[in-house]
C-alpha cells in the first residue's frame, strides 16, 4: 500500500482518481483544493505526468491522483492510455469525475463509461459560475437522483463548492452502495438480463457484479473476455453472447457493437440533459471564441499572424534568454577557478574543473532559453491557440508525413535542439512525435553556427558568406523534410494517423498554472539531464586527457622555460597540446577511425573534431584550433587562414555536411532519449544520423571534387 | 453520398453514418460525432486540407480525409 508509506498515522485513507475530459478545468480544481490544504508532490511518468496531491481533511487522509484528460475509454493518445490503464488496473477508492457544466452532454459521454465500471463515483459539475453566466441552470439534486451518484456544483475559479465536494466524497466513500442508474434501451437491457441470468445460473465467481461483466462482454472488453474464456461457463455463455450482440447490432443498424453502445450512452445522456438542464433562451450570437477564430484561423491572415507570434517567441527565447547566459557562463568560469584554487592535486582539479563543472555549466547555460520557451509554449497551449496552429499548418506538413504541430519543435530546433525535443511533447500521438524527434536534428542549432561561419569565411568572400550560411540552414531544413517523408514511408510506415482534435475555447492563461508547469519542467530538465551530462562530461574529459604523457610534458616544459620570446612560448604550448591530444585516447580513436573517414576526404584531425563535437558543437571550433596548432580559438583570423591552406575545399564541404546531419550534442541526445521514451531510440537515431551523414557527405565530397 | 467535405461554410447538417475503420470510429464517437448528431461547418483551411466543425458546442478540427468519411444529410 503506497499511501500508507506516505501517511503513517492511523486514520482513514481515501484514494481519489480524478478523471475528466480535456479542458474541463481539472488542474485548476486540484490547485484550488491543494491551495487550501497544501502539500503538493509530483510524480512524473515517462512522458505524461500523473500528479498526486496529498492533503488532510477532518480525520481523513486524501491522496488525489490527477489523471490526464481523456475523451473516452480509448487508447488513442498517451494520455488516454495512462488514464484507462490506471482506472482499470490500479487500486483506488473512488472516482471524482470532473465535468464542464457549460457542455454537459459532451462530458457525460465519459461519465457514462465510468458508470459502467461498478466503482464509486462522484461527479463534480465544474465551471458552474460560467454556466450561470451563459444562462445554463443545472439541477444537481435531481441529476444525482437520476444517475444514482452524487453530483456537486463546483467552480475551481471562484472556489465555490470545494468543501461540499470533499464532503460528498467522504459520504460516498463511507456508503456501501454504489448502484448507478445507467439504463440502456429496452432492447439492450433485455440482452444484458439474459447474460446476467446465465452467469447467475452458474454462480460465476467474480469481483465485479454480473451486470458489469455482461456490459463488458457485450462491449468486447478484452480483459473480461480472457478471464471468462477459460471458465467452463464459456461453452454455454458464448451462444447467448453471440445472439445478444447480433440483436443489438440489428437494433442499431450498425456492424460495430462499440458504436451501438456509444449511441446508447448518447441517448441516455440526452435524456439526462433534457431533464436536469434548463437553459434560458438567449439569442444565439457569435461567442467570443468564434470571433477570435474568425481572425486567427482566417484563410489569408491566419498563417502570417501565426508566423508573427513565432517570430516574437523566438526573439524572446534567444535574445532575452541570451542575457543571463553570459552571466551563467561567467559564474561557472569563476566558480571553477575558485574551486580549482583549493585543490592541490592536478588531476583531481582537472577532473572537477574541466570535466564536471564545465560540463554541468553547459547544461545550466541553456536554462534561460528553456524557461523562456516553456513559458511561450505554456501560453500558446493554455490559451487554446496551439490547436489552431495545427489546423493551419497540417495541410503543408502532412505532405511530408508530419503533423501540423510538428512545426513548433522543428523551428525551435534552429535555436537549440534541447528545448526542441522537449517541445515535441505537444504532439499527442506516439508516431507523430517520434518522427518529429528524428527530424529535429536536421534543423541546424545555434551551436553549429560558429563552425559554419568559420568555414564559410575560409572559402568564400565576405559578401558570399552570408548566402552560403543561409544555404546551409535551408538545405538542412529541406533535407529534414525529405527524410521525414522517407522515414514515414519506411520506419514509420502505416496508415496515416487520423487528425481529429478539439479546438478548445480561448481562455486567459492562469499565471499560477503556467508558473507551475514551467517550474516542474525546468526542474526535471536540470535533474535528469544534469546527472547524465555530468557523467558524460567526465567521460569526454577522460578520453581527451589520458593516457598521461609526462615525458612529453616535461620536455616541453623545459623548452618553454628556456625561450624568452612570447610568441615562441605560445607556439610551443600549442605544439604540446597538439601532441598531447594526438596521443590521448581521443586522438587514438581519431587515428583509428581515420580510414573510415578517408572516403569523405577527412583526415584524422577533422574526425577528432567531429568526435569532440559529439560532446558539444561549440567544441569543434576549439578542437580545430588546437589541432591546427593555433592555440587561440574561434574568430582568430589565422585559423581561417590555416583552414583555407590545409583543408581542401571538397573535404570542407563533406565536413560541413556531416556537421549538418550527424548526432546532436550529448546533452541533446540525453534529452532525445528521454523524450522518445526508450534507449533503443537513441541507437536508432545514432544509426540513422550516421548513415545519412556519411552517405550525404560522400556524395557532397565527390560532387565538390568536380569543381 | 454527401459528406462533411462537400458542405459549404456555415452549413448545418445531420450525421447519417460513419464510414471509418473501428479505431477511428471510436475517435469520432468520443468527440460526439455519431449518428443523429448535428454538425456545423465553420471554416476551411487553405486548399481545404483541414476543416473546422462544431458538434454539441465543441469545436473540432478534421483532415479532409476524415471529413470524407462522415456521411451527412
Amino acid at each position: 500500500m503506497e499511501n500508507e508509506k506516505v501517511c503513517p498515522i492511523i486514520a482513514k485513507h481515501i484514494k481519489v482518481a480524478l478523471v475528466g475530459q480535456p479542458n474541463v478545468g481539472k488542474s485548476m480544481l486540484i490547485n484550488s483544493v491543494a491551495n487550501s490544504h497544501l502539500h503538493v508532490g509530483n510524480f512524473s511518468g515517462v512522458t505524461v505526468d500523473k500528479t498526486e496531491i496529498l492533503f488532510d481533511y477532518k480525520e481523513y487522509h486524501f491522496t488525489v491522483v490527477d489523471l490526464p484528460g481523456t475523451y473516452a475509454f480509448t487508447n488513442y493518445t498517451i494520455e488516454e492510455r495512462v488514464t484507462h490503464e490506471y482506472l482499470c488496473a490500479e487500486d483506488y477508492d473512488i472516482i471524482v469525475n470532473v465535468v464542464d457544466s457549460t457542455n454537459l452532454e459532451k462530458n457525460l459521454q465519459l461519465t457514462s463509461e465510468l458508470l459502467t465500471m461498478s466503482k464509486k463515483v462522484v461527479i463534480a459539475l465544474n465551471m458552474s459560475d460560467e454556466a450561470q453566466k451563459e444562462g445554463i441552470e443545472i439541477d444537481a439534486e435531481y441529476m444525482s437522483e437520476l444517475i444514482g451518484v452524487p453530483c456537486v456544483k463546483v467552480s475551481a475559479a471562484t472556489k465555490m463548492g470545494i468543501e461540499e465536494l470533499i464532503e460528498s466524497v467522504i459520504k460516498k466513500y463511507e456508503s456501501s452502495k454504489n448502484i448507478s442508474k445507467l439504463v440502456f434501451s429496452e432492447a439492450v437491457e433485455e440482452e444484458i438480463q439474459k447474460i446476467v441470468s446465465c452467469l447467475e445460473k452458474h454462480k460465476y465467481k467474480a469481483q465485479n457484479d454480473y451486470r458489469n461483466i455482461a456490459i463488458n462482454l457485450l462491449k468486447n472488453n478484452k480483459k473480461t473476455y480472457t478471464r471468462i474464456h477459460d471458465d467452463p461457463i464459456w461453452t454455454e455463455l458464448q451462444p447467448v453472447l453471440l445472439e445478444a450482440s447480433k440483436h443489438i447490432e440489428l437494433h442499431h443498424d450498425s456492424d460495430d457493437i462499440k458504436e451501438a453502445f456509444a449511441e446508447e450512452f448518447a441517448a441516455f445522456n440526452r435524456g439526462i440533459v433534457a431533464e436536469v438542464v434548463k437553459k434560458k433562451e438567449i439569442q444565439e450570437q457569435k461567442s467570443l471564441t468564434q470571433k477570435i477564430d474568425s481572425i486567427l484561423i482566417h484563410r489569408v491572415f491566419g498563417i502570417p499572424i501565426f508566423l508573427f507570434f513565432m517570430w516574437t517567441l523566438f526573439q524572446l527565447t534567444f535574445k532575452f534568454g541570451e542575457l543571463p547566459m553570459s552571466y551563467i557562463d561567467a559564474f561557472f568560469g569563476w566558480f571553477g577557478e575558485i574551486v580549482g584554487a583549493t585543490i592541490q592535486n592536478d588531476e583531481i582539479r582537472s577532473l572537477i574543473v574541466d570535466g564536471i563543472i564545465s560540463g554541468v555549466g553547459a547544461v545550466v547555460l541553456f536554462v534561460p532559453n528553456i524557461i523562456m520557451l516553456f513559458i511561450g509554449i505554456a501560453l500558446l497551449e493554455s490559451t487554446g491557440y496551439m490547436s489552431r496552429v495545427a489546423f493551419l499548418l497540417d495541410g503543408f506538413f502532412h505532405k511530408f508525413g508530419l503533423h501540423g504541430q510538428s512545426f513548433i519543435p522543428l523551428v525551435t530546433g534552429f535555436g537549440c535542439s534541447i528545448p526542441a525535443y522537449m517541445s515535441a511533447r505537444i504532439l499527442k500521438n506516439d508516431r507523430d512525435r517520434l518522427l518529429t524527434l528524428f527530424i529535429i536534428g536536421f534543423m541546424s542549432c545555434g551551436a553549429r553556427l560558429p563552425v559554419y561561419v568559420l568555414f564559410a569565411g575560409a572559402f568564400f568572400s565576405p559578401e558570399m558568406a552570408g548566402n552560403v550560411l543561409f544555404a546551409i540552414y535551408l538545405s538542412g531544413a529541406l533535407l529534414g523534410l525529405v527524410f521525414a517523408k522517407v522515414l514515414k514511408l519506411t520506419a514509420f510506415k502505416g496508415v496515416d494517423e487520423p487528425f481529429v482534435m478539439e479546438m478548445p475555447k480561448y481562455r486567459l492563461p492562469s499565471f499560477k498554472l503556467i508558473w507551475h508547469t514551467v517550474l516542474t519542467k525546468t526542474m526535471m530538465y536540470l535533474k535528469k539531464a544534469g546527472t547524465f551530462i555530468a557523467g558524460a562530461a567526465i567521460l569526454v574529459w577522460f578520453l581527451s586527457n589520458y593516457p598521461k604523457n609526462y615525458e612529453l610534458e616535461q620536455n616541453y616544459a623545459i623548452q618553454i622555460e628556456q625561450t624568452t620570446d612570447a610568441t615562441q612560448k605560445s607556439q610551443l604550448q600549442n605544439k604540446l597540446e597538439f601532441e598531447l591530444l594526438e596521443n590521448s585516447y581521443l586522438g587514438k580513436i581519431g587515428k583509428f577511425s581515420e580510414p573510415l573517414f578517408t572516403p569523405l576526404g577527412l583526415d584524422w584531425k577533422m574526425s577528432v573534431a567531429l568526435q569532440t563535437g559529439l560532446a558539444a558543437k561549440e567544441v569543434i571550433v576549439s578542437t580545430l584550433g588546437v589541432l591546427y596548432s593555433l592555440g587561440n580559438t574561434s574568430e582568430d583570423d589565422s585559423l581561417i587562414g590555416a583552414i583555407r591552406e590545409q583543408i581542401p575545399f571538397a573535404s570542407a564541404v563533406a565536413f560541413i555536411v556531416v556537421i549538418m546531419i550527424y548526432l546532436p550534442c550529448m546533452a541533446a541526445s540525453v534529452v532525445f532519449t528521454r523524450e522518445a521514451g526508450h534507449i533503443k531510440y537513441f541507437f536508432y537515431l545514432l544509426a540513422f544520423t550516421s548513415v545519412v551523414a556519411y552517405v550525404m557527405a560522400f556524395i557532397a565530397y565527390h560532387i565538390a571534387l568536380l569543381f | 453520398m454527401k459528406t462533411i467535405y462537400d458542405c459549404q461554410k456555415n452549413e448545418k447538417v445531420e450525421v447519417v453514418k460513419l464510414h471509418a475503420p473501428s479505431d477511428l470510429k471510436q475517435r469520432f464517437i468520443s468527440f460526439g460525432i455519431l449518428k443523429g448528431a448535428t454538425v456545423e461547418v465553420l471554416e476551411f483551411a487553405p486548399s481545404k486540407a483541414t476543416i473546422e466543425i462544431r458538434v454539441a458546442k465543441m469545436t473540432i478540427a478534421l483532415r479532409s480525409v476524415e471529413a470524407k468519411m462522415i456521411e451527412v444529410k
